[in-house]
């Protein structure tokens, strides 16, 4: 179990929060990319040089001066930390600022915070990651860190749901992991033009043909909410044990420090106790509709 | 060279079910390949098949007016494609086309419904099956009616 505000001992290159956790730090827009209709990847650029280290899972208060900060998880590489990387979705506010901004704009930077997928303790076995939409981003550096130390695990096996074959993140990046021979790729969409030769369905189907040993098994997942409940429940009538389902949470972040009580989710700060979290802390608590 | 038996029993859709079972059901059965995009069955057309599919990936398409036509589900290795053979009036409600080669053991449902008729014992247990895919299906399609990546209540990551 981890306590409020302490970060798994399996993460990676956590850095020190820094002095005042609600001053944000500059960093320059560098780079840019339209990944679908609605989402756009950013790498920002620390104006003061010094690299944010991260752990995979984590994430920031991105600011967008004069119009407000969001949490946004990191989807840059925990080992690459000089340049930092965000896919936003726009889904209005501020992200829907966030994601016009133009290469040489500075944002804000907060963090980063919250508890990581905790990569490391599914060494010594498989380790599944089920993404859902934009839930492949906060996700990308969890399979980065399982591919950078490929040979401490067993099968590593990423199940991938979208809407629609436009929707897919990271489409040259999927391909290149599906050639891998450490890494087993599965992706689904809900519905496709004639013609796809993908896979169409649920994405709990290919997790059902993916063959796991629940025993040795750690599961990532990330995506809508649904999903995720959907999901863990496959995993868990599949023998996983709820203490190796991990879900990343999102509720209203505000602080992200665990002073202001907006992500709460009963007794979880889910800025500080997550977002990702164990299905056996958290399953009791996301079925109540009032929470 | 494998059997019709011993393909039908390594299928995961007859698992469990016993020996003259199996039998009965390789009085209805036949190998078929597919090309890809050669269509297993239109929409409209008589229902008298039942694919048990070996390897490939089949596409059940809709056609929608203004949209044309959308992939709503696929079929692959291990899975079986349609229940239309089963249920009056016997005709398909979508289009099946492979999406790659595709091989399949197809099961003559006028054969099979005959089998199914004589023995209840064998009704019974092809009904069982054939329901669990229909349950899994429906779930399937319930769930993906929320939406779930879409709509803008998503998640700005």
């Amino acid at each position: 179990m981890t306590l409020r505000g302490e970060t798994r001992s399996s993460d990676r290159g956590v850095a020190a929060v820094a002095p005042d956790p609600m001053l944000p730090r500059p960093f320059r827009l560098q780079g840019l990319r339209r990944d679908t209709e609605d989402t756009v990847t950013l790498w920002l650029d620390p104006v003061d040089g010094e690299p944010l280290a991260f752990a995979a899972g984590q994430f920031t208060m991105l600011q967008a001066f004069g119009v407000g900060e969001v949490p946004i998880s990191i989807s840059g590489d925990p080992g690459a930390p000089h340049l930092l990387q965000h896919t936003i979705r726009d889904v209005g506010g501020v992200t829907a600022t966030l994601v016009r901004a133009q290469v040489g704009d500075v944002l804000g930077v907060r963090g980063p915070y919250g508890v990581g997928w905790g990569v490391r303790d599914g060494a010594g076995g498989d380790v599944v990651v089920v993404a859902g939409g934009i839930g492949l981003a906060p996700l990308r550096p969890a399979l980065l860190d399982l591919l950078a130390g490929a040979d401490q695990y067993g099968r590593v096996v990423l199940v991938y749901g979208a809407r629609s074959p436009a929707d897919l993140l990271f489409p040259t990046e999927l391909e290149a992991w599906a050639d891998r021979s450490d890494l087993e790729v599965a992706v689904t969409v809900d519905s496709a033009p004639a013609g796809y030769r993908g896979r169409v369905g649920l994405v709990t189907e290919p997790l059902a043909r993916a063959g796991l040993d629940p025993d040795r098994t750690l599961a990532l997942v990330c995506g809508p909410e649904v999903m995720m409940r959907h999901v863990a429940e496959d995993l868990v009538r599949r023998g996983v044990p709820p203490a190796r389902v991990r879900l990343s949470l999102e509720r209203n972040m505000r602080c992200g420090v665990g002073l202001c009580g907006h992500c709460q989710l009963r007794e979880l700060f889910l800025c500080v106790d997550g977002p990702v979290v164990g299905l056996d802390r958290v399953a009791p608590l996301i079925t109540v509709r009032e929470l | 060279m494998r059997t019709m038996k011993t393909l039908l029993e390594a299928h995961p859709f007859f698992a469990g079910l016993d020996d003259e079972a199996i039998q009965l059901v390789v009085g209805c059965a036949t190998n078929v390949h597919f090309d890809p995009d050669q269509y297993l069955f239109r929409v409209g057309d008589p229902a008298d098949r039942f694919y048990v599919v070996r390897h490939g990936r089949v596409a059940l398409e809709l056609h929608l007016p203004g949209s044309g036509q959308q992939v709503v589900d696929t079929v692959e290795e291990d899975q079986v494609l349609g229940w239309s053979w089963l249920v009056p009036p016997h005709q398909w409600f979508l289009d099946a086309r492979a999406v790659m080669p595709t091989s399949a053991i197809s099961l003559d449902g006028v054969c099979l419904r005959g089998k199914c008729d004589e023995d209840p014992a064998l009704g019974y247990a092809f009904m069982q099956r054939v329901a669990h895919v229909m349950y899994e299906r429906l779930q399937s399609s319930r769930v993906r009616l929320l939406d779930l990546y879409g709509g803008g209540r998503d998640a700005a990551r």
